[in-house]
């Protein structure tokens, strides 16, 4: 009977945990080692009850599970089977569509990456969109780890990892920069080459984040406090909102819009999908270094 | 039962198996970190399935290169694009899913949705 | 004239724009700024929904420089303008009477980022209602999910946080299935806009290929987004959800979101599916049973709870299956009683939690019926709004929930197999509603029994802002006697736009 004695222990934690004092804030330690567990009481009546019916609940429960994932399954391959065939050319997919963002993407967009094309270009809204699903995780994120610091934390910011440690910062020291360089190549090239905004910010937002692992709050927050990290989404997903608001507006009432293409090929051309770039680039990586640092300490 | 193409479309197959596994995780497993992993994995079954729906046999990918404009020289660059808005989204509802799960621990010291569920409807 | 026409993208991208500039803002300047996007979004779709009702047609409108196949398209008809105008008042007026307690169960530091999500529910709504693309859809979808989720948790005790985690793993249940139905619908069509997607499947059901593909992805779409409104037997994770967060919040998880799931739904069954694959699938039988027994589940359920959130919170699981009752019908005369009782339900359940807020709160923040006695008499109008609530919803004459179930009842009649059923879930759940509302209305009303070491509450918790309280009240009130008096306007908007709607 694995799953009762599972069950008892539960019971016992969760007497342990009803008893303890609710306005204390805990450390992280595991329940079992709490010494709370070793007063005993008379048993709650109801308990042995209560776990039978948990118990029952949880069996049906998971067969129940068992039975509807199978089914999905063989649902999906029974689909499967009649869905066109892998990796040929005459499937529905491969229509109008597809070609004219194929064929006319470079002279329309300017872009010789036709995915970037796509994704900022002709379903820009999509991108917008997608930005925005960042902009609320982080958002989110914020509403539940931010805190103030405790004075311990304040003191020393490295409480359960490895300070100062020489190999962790040697490396460090010797991939952040190259890794910094070449994530902006990433994303200054989207519109050229595979890569892009999000590629790129990722790239960026993890070199920052080893940064911090190998030297510590004390030297990122000389450059990235929360100040920062406002100013660089909120700028960039204004600037996005209103480039792209721009574009759609004069595109739907098939008014001219000022903005040049450039030549194919180079830096500096394909209109907005540049500069769009490099603002997903900040966001993604500011989101991301922001996520580490809320899950770590719940501030900058 | 089975149409014709249930072979050559192998890698959906996979994909199909992969969400599967992912879906019965997130079902079954009781400690949250495992249900994320498990939400994940069926995520990436989804980019797999994508990915192959836009492959085409002997085609590059969708970068112009070499001088080739016609449709025929690339793959489906749709779906693609695709994927790309799919990872955004998975990477944003991980974050804020792990975001939940430490805010419970330190709450109630257990990753066990059961245990916390116990201890959340003995607070007032 | 025609510059309306871009009124619906500029109050998508209004919200969003505020939504971020909000994140920044101290907590007073991102009340007001919240108020006024939201208020001029209403003033924009209230412009869109006259626009269309003069022309009596629907429009398309091009984001971006690329025509339809290629580029993504917005499309605004006479529904999703009124449904537009509609859910932006009734977020503006939660919002509003939810105020005082967001001061109250909010930390003080996080006030102005409770804005920046409701702005984001405004611009997502606006977007899942108008977009014209079916991933476009899967993407503001999810940042309706992680919204709600955002508006769920920032109150945060440990109830509202587990809530958070099984709504935001029900969703995103909900969301897995859905994305993988609409790769699948994409592998068959090729396309990824409502009109050309429905073009090809027309084309394919006429030829007779992939029936079986195309039957399986609508079925897994329709399970995604009804674990997502929790239509019965999804609807477990509803009273946790509804019953601990901040009122405002509640009022709009149930009268808001769980609406847009049921209108992307009908988008995707309308607009891309097609009436006839539908019919011809039985997809909307399956639909009828679970909405029937939603509501009785619902009901039950309801009546068995001690504790006055929680009760609306189930009460919302059987309205929902109220409207996939009307959906289930298959004919406009069922789907025009939906959309009603959708709106009904928008401006009803919102006075509920709201009131019911105001009830608690001169009953020492209890939510059990025990403590609630006399409340009514100690705080009046949050009496009076329950009561018109509960009205409203059990059905009487004068209030809106009378002509939606008078809606209901004359559909089903136009369909002789599932008229019977109807009629009786009607009736018998008009009963069950009848004793759980009447049954708290009395319970409020009634005088508090003084017992030995039970404290009778007086003392008011300090919430601010009862005059906003007040009038949102009031205005939801009305709305719902308008809605009961005057219903045929509305009908008429109904049907209009459901013409132009497929």
């Amino acid at each position: 009977m694995k799953a009762g004695k599972k069950m008892k222990i539960s019971i016992d934690r969760l007497r342990a945990w009803s008893e303890r004092d609710t306005d204390r804030d805990y450390p992280f330690i595991p329940a079992e080692k709490s010494p709370e567990k070793e007063k005993r009481e008379a048993p709650d009546p109801n308990r042995y009850k209560n776990a039978f019916e948990i118990r029952a609940f949880q069996k049906v429960y998971n067969v129940f599970s068992v039975v509807f994932c199978l089914t999905l399954i063989a649902v999906l391959l029974i689909t499967i089977s009649y869905l066109p065939r892998f990796g040929e050319a005459g499937n529905p997919a491969n229509n109008e569509v597809e070609q004219r963002y194929i064929e006319a993407g470079l002279e329309e967009t300017g872009a010789v990456n036709i995915v970037a094309g796509m994704i900022l270009d002709y379903r820009a809204f999509d991108t917008f969109g997608e930005s925005c699903v960042l902009f609320t995780a982080v958002t989110c994120v914020f509403i539940l780890l931010k805190k103030k610091p405790t004075d311990a934390e304040r003191e020393n910011d490295r409480l359960y990892e490895p300070k100062n440690d020489a190999i962790l910062q040697t490396a460090a020291a010797v991939v952040v920069p190259f890794g910094i360089l070449f994530g902006i190549y990433v994303i200054l090239n989207g519109h050229l080459s595979a890569g892009g905004g999000f590629s790129g910010g990722a790239v960026l937002g993890a070199c920052l984040v080893l940064y911090l692992l190998a030297f510590g709050f004390e030297k990122t927050e000389r450059f990235f406090t929360e100040r920062t990290f406002r100013f660089i989404t909120v700028i960039p997903l204004t600037f996005y909102c209103l480039a792209k608001s721009y574009s759609f507006f004069t595109g739907a009432n098939h008014l001219e819009s000022h903005i040049p293409l450039g030549t194919p090929g180079a830096i500096l051309s394909s209109g907005l999908i540049l500069p769009l770039n490099i603002c997903v680039g900040m966001v993604v990586a500011c989101t991301m270094y922001a996520f580490y640092c809320m899950f770590r300490k719940g501030s900058f | 039962m089975f149409g014709t193409n249930l072979l050559a479309n192998f890698e959906e197959v996979v994909a199909v198996i992969l969400f599967g596994i992912g879906f019965s995780t997130l079902l079954l497993h009781r400690n949250l970190i495992k249900k994320i992993i498990g939400l994940n994995i069926m995520d990436t079954a989804v980019y797999l399935f994508l990915a192959s729906m836009g492959y085409i046999e002997g085609r590059l990918s969708p970068i112009l290169q070499n001088g080739a404009t016609g449709q025929e020289a690339y793959i489906n660059p749709i779906p693609s694009g695709l994927v790309l808005t799919g990872i955004v989204v998975s990477v944003s509802v991980t974050a804020m899913m792990l975001a939940l799960t430490i805010r419970l621990y330190q709450r109630y010291h257990t990753l066990n949705l059961d245990e916390i569920y116990m201890f959340a409807q003995r607070e007032k | 004239m025609d510059f309306i026409r871009n009124f619906p993208f500029f109050s998508i991208m209004l919200a969003m724009l505020s939504a971020i500039i909000t994140s920044v803002l101290p907590k007073k300047a991102a009340r007001i700024l919240n108020g006024c996007a939201i208020s001029v979004c209403i003033l924009l779709n209230a412009a869109v929904l006259w626009l269309t009702l003069v022309t009596g047609e629907s429009f398309t409108y091009t984001m971006g420089h690329f025509p339809a196949p290629w580029g993504n398209e917005l499309r605004a008809g006479a529904l999703e303008a009124l449904m537009a105008t509609v859910f932006s008042g009734v977020l503006l007026l939660s919002v509003a009477g939810g105020a005082g307690h967001i001061d109250l169960d909010i930390e003080e530091s996080r006030v102005n980022l409770y804005y920046v999500m409701i702005d984001l529910i405004e611009g997502a709504m606006l977007a899942m209602l108008y977009t014209n693309d079916i991933f476009t859809g899967y993407v503001f979808i999810e940042i309706m999910t992680i919204a709600s989720c955002g508006i769920l948790m920032i109150r945060q005790i440990g109830r509202t946080t587990l809530a958070a985690v099984r709504y935001m793993i029900m969703s995103l249940l909900g969301s897995g299935l859905f994305l993988i139905g609409v790769v699948l619908l994409y592998d068959m069509t090729g396309h990824l806009l409502m009109e050309y997607m429905h073009e090809s499947i027309a084309a394919l059901a006429r030829s007779g290929q992939y029936t079986l593909p195309l039957t399986i992805a609508v079925g897994l779409i329709t399970m995604g987004l009804c674990i997502k409104c929790g239509l019965f037997p999804f609807h477990f994770w509803m009273p946790d959800t509804y019953g601990y967060s901040t009122p405002a919040s509640s009022a709009i998880l149930s009268g808001l979101v769980s609406k847009l799931y049921i209108l992307m739904l009908i988008k995707v069954y309308y607009r891309v599916v097609g009436a006839e694959f539908i019919a011809a699938s039985k997809i909307l039988n399956v639909l009828f049973v679970f909405g029937l027994c939603a509501i009785i589940v619902g009901s039950v359920s309801a009546i068995r709870e001690n504790d006055i959130r929680r009760m609306t919170a189930f009460s919302s699981a059987a309205q929902i299956g109220y409207i996939f009752v009307g959906i289930g019908l298959g004919t406009t005369a069922g789907m025009a009683a939906s959309m009603f009782h959708i709106i009904t339900h928008a401006v009803t359940k919102p006075l509920l939690f709201i009131s019911a807020s105001g009830l608690s709160d001169v009953s020492g923040g209890s939510k059990k019926f025990r403590d609630l006695q006399e409340s009514g008499l100690r705080n009046r109008a949050a009496g009076l709004g329950f009561s018109v609530g509960s009205l409203s919803m059990v059905g009487l004459p004068v209030f809106a929930g009378f002509v939606s179930k008078i809606l209901f009842a004359s559909a089903s009649v136009l369909n002789p197999h599932k008229m019977l059923p109807t009629l009786i879930v009607l009736a018998v759940s008009t009963v069950l509603n009848a004793v759980y509302f009447l049954r708290t209305v009395i319970r409020i009303y009634r005088p508090a029994e003084k017992r030995d070491g039970e404290p009778v509450y007086t003392e008011r918790l300090a919430v601010r802002d009862q005059r906003a309280f007040v009038l949102c009240l009031t205005v939801f009130a009305a709305m719902n006697l308008l809605l009961g008096l005057w219903s045929t306007p509305v009908t008429a908007i109904l049907t209009a736009g459901l013409n132009m709607f497929s």
